[in-house]
């Protein structure tokens, strides 16, 4: 299957996706990231009201093989955690921009958005 | 880093996904570590196992080689069985974990792990010399060996296996140029076939275009976990005897000596210093493979072997414990990133055969 971006994310290098939705911002792990970690059983989220730095880690997303750290895409404050996909992990794989969401942040500093990657920036680097 | 392929590697269809195992290149899933699983536990599942050593032992003497080396009592082992077996040092430590098939009267099959293979083989030669009587051959890069496992492998196998399914648990047959034997990794029926390239060719492209679904090295590793069957490397070492590595029922001990058979009579009369145990890990999360277990702030053992249970929906873990500690029921586990885990002590096998029916509640549709 070929690899997904849709164009109203916007990307890190280290496989996050953001969805900016009022002055918030839905986070998640990318369709690749999904793919080269394989079955996703567990899932790690942080406390909501935890303050994040932009690059701190956020938590760990374990799969059948692997362990990975994801990474706050934006510096914000926690203000949402998808309890659904504690439950049910396979989520990440089967919908990692919908059903599969991991957090939401609230947004401190905007311009912290240019920084990140338009998908067709992130589809170059992950192909 | 590139390694060596085996006879199926171009067979593989795309989407395998490849892992590095003991020099060799091998497929670690086709898509989904737990699909694959669960169709091995409900239906049935192909695995490519040639890495494994394949060693032939013959000659008049050869039962005489098997019976000093093993643990099994292979000298009441008749032709068409197989024994699981360890293999020891004088000492009793575990130097591999074995299947051995006894095809002919003279003539057997040693199937032990690609990553002893060298060892195992210096170990047969060595003996073989004092013995003399008996050949030792490696057979592992001249023949390919498929392992078909679960509830319908039998409505599987390939013509040339035809007759397979009237073998008992653990008896084999010479079938049209290959073994096959009633033996696996998975805690499933099953059969393993041991067979010349081309005929290996031939019968993986007819059980896949069957419909069996071919299954990786990373389901094998799930599989054999929740059968808690011992992995070399992990759950059993050349510091580990087969005693306190719960394997005691495969030594025989009134077959008289044998390598090893002093210091594993020795470690019975005083009882191991160490017992096998069996733990869910709850807390949030799997924990590294050697994570230390604690009890009232003092380290008491080690897991060794570490994984997720897709039949289960938890992780698991394989642990050895000082023997004063066989009583307890819960363990601090030390997890990853600084965090403790529960370890909840819980019967061995982890699994058993039918207790994982298909249904909503594995989550994969």
């Amino acid at each position: 299957m070929r690899p997904v971006y849709p164009e109203d994310l916007l990307y890190t290098r280290e496989h996050e996706w953001l969805r900016v939705e009022d002055g918030r911002g839905r986070v998640g792990i990318t369709h690749y990231a999904q793919e080269e970690l394989g079955d996703v059983v567990y899932v790690e989220l942080p406390p909501p009201g935890k303050r994040v730095t932009r690059g701190e880690s956020l938590g760990v997303v374990e799969s059948v093989k692997s362990v990975s750290d994801y990474y706050a895409p934006v510096t914000g404050t926690v203000r949402e955690v998808n309890e659904e996909v504690k439950k049910h992990p396979e989520l990440v794989n089967s919908d990692p921009y919908g059903k599969g969401w991991l957090l939401v942040l609230e947004i401190e500093n905007e311009e912290e958005l240019s920084s990140l990657l338009r998908a067709e920036d992130y589809r170059r680097l992950v192909e | 880093m590139k390694g060596k392929r085996t006879p199926l590697f171009d067979l593989y269809p795309p989407g395998v996904r490849l892992t590095s195992f003991a020099g060799w290149e091998l497929a670690l899933h086709f898509g989904s570590i737990v699909e694959e699983h669960l169709t091995v536990r409900r239906r049935a599942g192909l695995f490519d196992v040639s890495h494994m050593a394949k060693i032939r032992v013959r000659g008049e003497r050869a039962a005489s080689l098997l019976q000093l080396l093993l643990t099994a009592d292979v000298g009441r082992m008749a032709v068409g069985r197989c024994a699981y077996s360890l293999m020891c040092r004088e000492d009793g430590g575990c130097l591999d974990d074995l299947i051995a098939c006894r095809v002919a009267a003279e003539e057997f099959l040693v199937v032990g792990n690609a990553a002893n293979r060298e060892k195992d083989l210096a170990w047969f030669r060595r003996w073989s010399q004092a013995v003399g009587g008996a050949e030792v051959e490696d057979g592992t890069e001249g023949m390919a060996a498929l392992a078909l496992q679960g509830p319908e492998a039998r409505s599987f196998l390939p013509r040339l296996a035809k007759g397979a399914e009237e073998l008992p648990p653990f008896g084999c047959a010479v079938l049209d140029g290959a073994i096959v034997s009633r033996t696996g990794y998975t805690g499933e029926d099953g059969f393993e076939l041991f067979l010349p390239p081309s005929l290996a060719r031939q019968a993986w492209e007819e059980m896949i275009g069957r419909g069996v679904r071919p299954c990786g090295l990373g389901a094998r590793d799930t599989l054999r976990l929740e059968a808690a069957l011992p992995l070399y490397g992990q759950d059993l070492a050349e510091e580990t005897n087969p005693l306190e590595a719960g394997l005691g029922r495969f030594v025989c001990f009134e077959k008289g000596d044998f390598v090893g058979s002093r210091a594993l009579r020795e470690v019975r009369e005083k009882g191991p210093a160490r017992i096998r145990i069996g733990l869910v890990l709850e807390g949030g999360g799997g924990a590294p493979a050697g994570a230390r277990l604690h009890h009232e702030g003092r380290e008491v053992g080690r897991l060794t072997s570490t994984g997720y249970s897709p039949c289960r929906r938890t992780f698991l873990g394989l642990g050895l414990v000082e023997r004063g500690k066989a009583d307890l029921d819960l363990f601090q586990v030390e997890g990853r990133g600084g965090k403790t885990l529960r370890g909840r002590r819980v019967p061995l096998p982890f699994y058993r055969r039918g207790e994982c029916a298909g249904g909503g509640e594995a989550g994969v549709s």
